[in-house]
């Protein structure tokens, strides 16, 4: 059952439990893409189409690896399901412990998606063989990251990524893309030191209180931890994720990173690599830290909607199209960490299907820009105009898009959004209230850009063209995109009914993890969780009658689980 | 025949989903066409469903039609599914019908459009999304409605889009919308927070449980969302500005049919407004002070549409004022007069634009009535009708309206009335001015208008009456707009239709009002005079002459000045702020602090800085060491 078992040297096969005897898909998930990476980069350098063929067949190669998981998924279970758990360097506490649960699911599908689109988009011609090989080493990295049930696993896939996109930005970005890749490098890298100190201080604690060294997260979450340890271990952990994600106001290489870094770049950097830091906190922040999420929500609920003005605000006056994505995407992380610490089971499904719907449109985006890009040579909305005269499928489709983005309900955007206010209006009004105001900023801004780009007369200077419509391969690309945000925008319910049950997991490990009344830094924790999720009791009854029997049933996943 | 109740949003969504991928293969006519049987389709079904559910018992009229589980996540479940109740299908009849026939119009109207097909395919969206609006059974449905109808709104306005005008005015709907829109979503999560639910059923059985305040916010979030959407005081401006989109898109999006979406929200939560009678006094005064500034403005406009558009404005004002005060079924009586007879005004108004060749200034038209005499008629018919003169339509809605206003304060009655004498005057002069007097257009004179417009000729003009596509919608609303009234005459008991028809939904919330015959024979006289001096007042103005600057104040032709301010104080205000956010506080304060920090790490020491070499491949290594260092760390602690 185990492939590569070679390399990975003795191999302790524990905690093998019915159904794993099945196909390992995960590890497969991740090691397929390093595999055709390996072999197209012993492909010589001339043979592009070979190169090409190669990185797509790789990719898809994943996404059908995607699509088997998905179909043997038990929806209704909360637990981590397929879990491949291998103890790699035994004495040391490491495993190749890998496992999927309704958080993780889409993201991962996601990325088996987006991994194909970008490289069918990539407008890069120049070294194939190199590019083909970093996207496909940053798909491995990711699906890792996604899947991850060991912390020091975890860690080292999150860092992989960034060498690969170092590279795509140095190597095929625009006018700035030194200056942009090394700040992306630098900031990120700085960032995550803290979470790596973070990491090996639990493991610390954890092995203090039980003997066991293990970075396994399922046995880390049980571990007491005081309120200023947990204070300063949620920071160290968020400090990675906030930079990556970015959270307000942290996101300031992104701008640079997304606006210099080549069209697959962009996709996969807010596409995925964005959900890398928002996974992360729903993951192993409200994991492992559950007495500082209720401590500090208000302040990372604060920087979320701040975000999520912000970044509206500031999208408003970009005169570069892809920076002003790139603030959008601010804006709409700001949404997804406003949902995850929220602390009810609504915002945070809706937080989690948003980071899927975030990723479907925000490439999309990108990649219309850059078929503009391709066509006229500039991002800049000024230089643009009336581009929906001679490219009126595209003018569509981009409009289909942006809608979408502004949360049109019918389209995908809107039910995540949706979740999120109103989960987190139970728990903390004035910042969905002010969050909400936010929607208003998104139609301000792409409405704007819409109109400077594609509506009006095109004035074309000298001899060129009339911008030329959109080419059937374009098209090809995009309509998965387009297919999967109306499909999602109508019927979120197949992946709705596979989230809730991981997230009602996870809130129900926030309730009663917080409820023993640990004083954080001598003052005793007043408001619980539980206390926090009915602040009006009679108002609730009524509707929690429905639910409870839901709930119940997620109390016997967890316990099933572990 | 109820359960046949889908067909009825899906008939316009299959002509959308036909029309979106082949409809400029089907072309010129034939995409129009099927745009247009699919809605008359439509509308044969809700008749047909309308008899069905007619002939329940009216304790029986209300049945949901579940089709999936739209969205779910622990308490919130939102269900895609439909109500059939009086309220939803006394609004589906009328959107689909008035819709069939605006569909109709517009394929003359725009036949010589290179944009035909497109045209219909959002038109075609438009009635879906309307219709699921008006026919949802809970309100994150109807807020799809909504929200549907304001995107169609959108690329209608924005329909040539190679104006900047259009452009622009379409954005700016949009985003008005959008603010009300923030509202009625928090309405939406207020009604989620304390009742545990979204359905209408289910959410109106819950009221008991709910506190006062709580209700009166809910109203009013509600309605600030109404206000967005049925271009209310202060989010109207953009009303006025969407009359850059085709006339026809005017007549049914922003007179008929989006424009009252609001008012209909607020008859749906009626049991709401009953238990909150403070929401609903904040409601009346909003909408009796925009009818009066809608009224004053309408005065002084030059541009056909813009007259008209004013005038919806103060119309819907009306609405709100009668919804307010409890009088859902006036409210309900005058949408329904109102969309037969502005449809009518607005699609003699494309008539006109047509024959002056899309000129829209009122100023140069005059002495159409004997070359397109049933333009001139039905527009006539029109004009009465929304001017409240006996027995047309307007007479008995307005009428209805403004007896239920003074039962909740005479003042309203007051400003209502002189509204009433406003609306019969600024019409009046809008008559004049096109339809009577001396020519001031020349047959010779070539269009001033932009060569690239649709329907641009080089000719002189010529107007004349349209073709029968245009005809016959203006003579069935005109009929509509003259016998409306037989809808719920009041007086003797049993020709109240409506009001019983409606009585399951709205009854037990309605206004109680005991006015003696004799004070309703007052009522309706003073309603009659005012309409009679409003007229009389216009023909003696407005006959002979057709400059009187005193009358068409720069205050009333800026709309009491209140877009300007709105973009004065509040537009530039944020684009301000928006720049001082990217220019200082992120290049400068967040960007700076971050750079900042770079470069002080940077300038550490010689020794460090060789370290900063640009090369991922020595931070690679760097990475890779760090890592090899933590694991021997770990291992020799683990080890110890």
């Amino acid at each position: 059952m185990i492939v590569g078992s070679s390399a990975f040297g003795p191999i302790v096969l524990t905690g093998i439990t019915q159904g794993q005897r099945a196909f390992p898909y995960l590890t497969t998930m991740v090691l397929v893409p390093v595999g055709v990476a390996l072999l197209v980069a012993l492909l010589p350098k001339g043979s592009t189409w070979a190169i090409r063929a190669a990185g797509m067949a790789g990719s898809l190669g994943v996404l059908g690896i995607a699509a088997a998981v998905l179909d043997q998924f038990q929806s209704g279970d909360g637990g981590y399901q397929m879990v491949s758990a291998h103890s790699w360097v035994a004495p040391f506490g490491l495993s190749w412990t890998l496992g999927v649960d309704g958080v993780s699911l889409f993201l991962v599908l996601m990325t088996a998606v987006l991994f194909p689109i970008a490289l069918a988009g990539a407008t890069e011609r120049t070294n194939p063989k190199a590019f083909t090989v970093w996207v496909l080493l940053l798909e491995a990295g990711c699906i890792g990251s996604f899947l991850s049930l060991d912390l020091l696993l975890f860690f080292l896939f999150f860092e992989t990524t960034l060498v690969p996109v170092y590279f795509i930005i140095g190597g095929w970005g625009h006018e700035r893309r030194g200056y942009a890749a090394t700040k992306f490098f630098v900031y990120t890298f700085a960032a995550s030191a803290f979470m790596l100190v973070g990491i090996l201080a639990l493991v610390f604690i954890h092995q203090g209180q039980t003997g066991v060294t293990t970075f396994d997260i399922r046995q880390l979450a049980n571990t007491h931890l005081s309120g200023t340890a947990d204070v300063l271990l949620f920071c160290s952990f968020t400090a990675a994720f906030a930079v990556k994600a970015p959270i307000f106001p942290f996101h300031t290489w992104s701008p640079d990173a997304y606006g210099e870094a080549p069209a697959a770049g962009s996709v996969l950097l807010a596409g995925v690599m964005a959900k890398l830091g928002t996974y992360g906190i729903v993951r192993f922040d409200l994991g492992l830290f559950p007495h500082a999420v209720v401590v500090l929500a208000p302040l990372l609920l604060s920087l979320g909607v701040i975000g999520i003005i912000y970044g509206g605000i500031v999208a408003a006056v970009q005169r570069d199209l892809k920076r002003l994505v790139a603030y959008s995407s601010l804006a709409h992380l700001g949404f997804i960490v406003v949902g995850a610490f929220a602390l009810t089971g609504e915002a945070l499904s809706g937080s989690v299907l948003q980071m899927v719907n975030h990723g479907l449109y925000t490439t999309a985006l990108f990649l219309l820009i850059a078929m503009i890009y391709r066509r006229r040579g500039t991002f800049s909305i000024p230089k643009l105009k009336g581009l929906q005269g001679s490219a009126p499928v595209m003018a569509g489709v981009f409009t289909v898009v942006m809608l979408a983005s502004i949360g049109v309900p019918g389209l995908n955007g809107f039910v995540g959004e949706f979740l999120i206010l109103a989960g987190t209006f139970l728990t903390h009004r004035w910042w969905a209230v002010v969050a909400t105001a936010g929607i208003i900023l998104a139609a301000v801004y792409l409405l704007w850009a819409y109109q400077q780009v594609f509506h009006g007369k095109q004035e074309p200077d000298g001899d060129e063209a009339p911008f030329a419509e959109m080419t059937w391969r374009e098209g090809l690309v995009l309509a998965p995109l387009v297919g999967l945000i109306v499909f999602l925008g109508v019927y979120p319910q197949p992946l709705l009914q596979r989230i809730t049950p991981s997230v009602d997991a996870i809130v129900l490990h926030l309730e009663q993890s917080a409820h023993p009344k640990i004083p954080l830094a001598g003052q005793p924790v007043t408001s619980t969780v539980a206390a926090r999720l009915d602040p009006y009791p009679s108002a609730v009854t009524v509707s929690i009658s429905s639910s409870s029997g839901s709930r119940r049933h997620t109390r016997t996943n967890v316990k099933g689980a572990k | 025949m109820i359960h046949a109740a889908f067909l009825i949003p899906l008939l316009p969504l299959a002509g959308f989903a036909v029309l979106a991928p082949f409809g400029r293969r089907l072309g010129n006519p034939l995409s129009g066409w099927i745009a247009t049987v699919l809605v008359a389709a439509s509308f044969v079904v809700t008749v047909l469903v309308f008899i069905a559910l007619f002939r329940q018992a009216p304790a029986h009229r209300e049945f949901t039609q579940s089709w999936f589980t739209w969205f779910a996540a622990d308490r919130l479940n939102v269900g895609a599914g439909l109500l059939v109740d009086p309220l939803s299908m006394t609004m589906a009849t009328f959107v689909t019908g008035v819709s069939a026939l605006i569909h109709l119009y517009s394929i003359g109207y725009m036949k010589h459009d290179p944009q035909f097909a497109k045209f219909f395919t959002y038109l075609n969206l438009f009635v879906f999304s309307m219709l699921m609006l008006v026919l949802a059974d809970n309100f994150v449905l109807s807020f799809f409605g909504w929200e549907g109808v304001g995107v169609c709104s959108y690329f209608l306005i924005a329909f040539w889009f190679d104006r900047a005008d259009a452009a622009s005015a379409g954005k700016k709907a949009m985003i008005f919308n959008r603010i009300g829109d923030a509202g009625f979503l928090l309405g939406l999560f207020l009604i989620f927070e304390r009742t545990g639910s979204l359905q209408y059923t289910t959410v109106f059985s819950r009221l008991g449980h709910v506190g006062t305040p709580s209700l009166v916010a809910i109203a009013l979030l509600l309605f600030l969302g109404a206000v967005g959407k049925s271009a209310q005081i202060p989010l109207f401006p953009w009303l006025a500005d969407a009359m850059a989109g085709p006339t026809p898109v005017s007549a049914l999006i922003h007179a008929a049919t989006m424009v009252t979406a609001g008012v209909y929200m607020m008859c749906r939560i009626s049991p709401v407004l009953h238990l909150a009678p403070d929401a609903g006094h904040v409601i009346a005064w909003f909408g009796v002070a925009t009818a009066f500034i809608g009224a004053t403005s309408a005065c002084a406009q030059t541009d056909i549409k813009k007259v008209l558009a004013y005038s919806t404005v103060s119309q819907l004002g009306y609405m709100f004022l009668a919804a307010g005060s409890g009088a859902y079924v006036a409210a309900v009586f005058l949408m329904l007069t109102h969309a037969f007879y502005k449809a009518l005004l607005f699609l003699g108004a494309g008539s006109v634009i047509h024959a002056m060749e899309e000129d829209q200034d009122i100023k140069n038209m005059g002495g159409l009535t004997k070359l397109m005499p049933i333009t001139a008629v039905t527009f006539l018919l029109g004009w009465f009708s929304i001017a409240g003169v006996p027995p047309f339509s307007g007479f008995w809605s307005k009428g209805d309206v403004l007896q239920n206003a003074w039962a909740v304060s005479p003042a309203l009655w007051a400003i209502g009335a002189v509204t009433a004498l406003l609306t019969a005057y600024y019409m009046g002069r809008e008559y004049f001015l096109v339809f009577l007097g001396e020519r001031r257009w020349s047959e010779a004179r070539p269009t001033e208008t932009d060569p690239s417009s649709p329907g641009y000729t080089s000719r002189g003009l010529h107007p004349h009456d349209p073709t029968w596509h245009m005809s016959v919608p203006l003579v069935v609303l005109a009929a509509l707009a003259v016998l409306g009234g037989l809808l719920n005459l009041p007086f003797r008991p049993n020709l109240d239709f409506l009001e019983r028809w409606l009585d399951p939904v709205v009854g037990p919330y309605l206004l109680q009002t005991h006015f003696s015959a004799g004070q309703q024979w007052l009522f309706a006289v003073a309603d009659a005079a005012l309409a009679i001096a409003g007229v009389g007042l216009a023909a003696s103005l407005w006959r002979r002459t057709t400059d009187r600057p005193a009358l068409e104040p720069r205050f009333l032709y800026m709309a009491w000045f209140i877009d300007w301010a709105e973009d004065r104080f509040v537009a530039r205000t944020g684009t301000a702020l928006a720049y001082f956010s990217a220019t200082v506080i992120e290049s400068k304060v967040i960007d700076g602090a971050v750079n900042g920090v770079a470069s002080l790490v940077r300038g550490t020491g010689g020794a460090l800085r060789r370290l900063q070499t640009g090369y991922v491949r020595s931070y690679a290594l760097g990475l890779v060491a760090g890592v090899v260092a933590l694991v021997a760390y770990v291992l020799v602690r683990v080890g110890s």
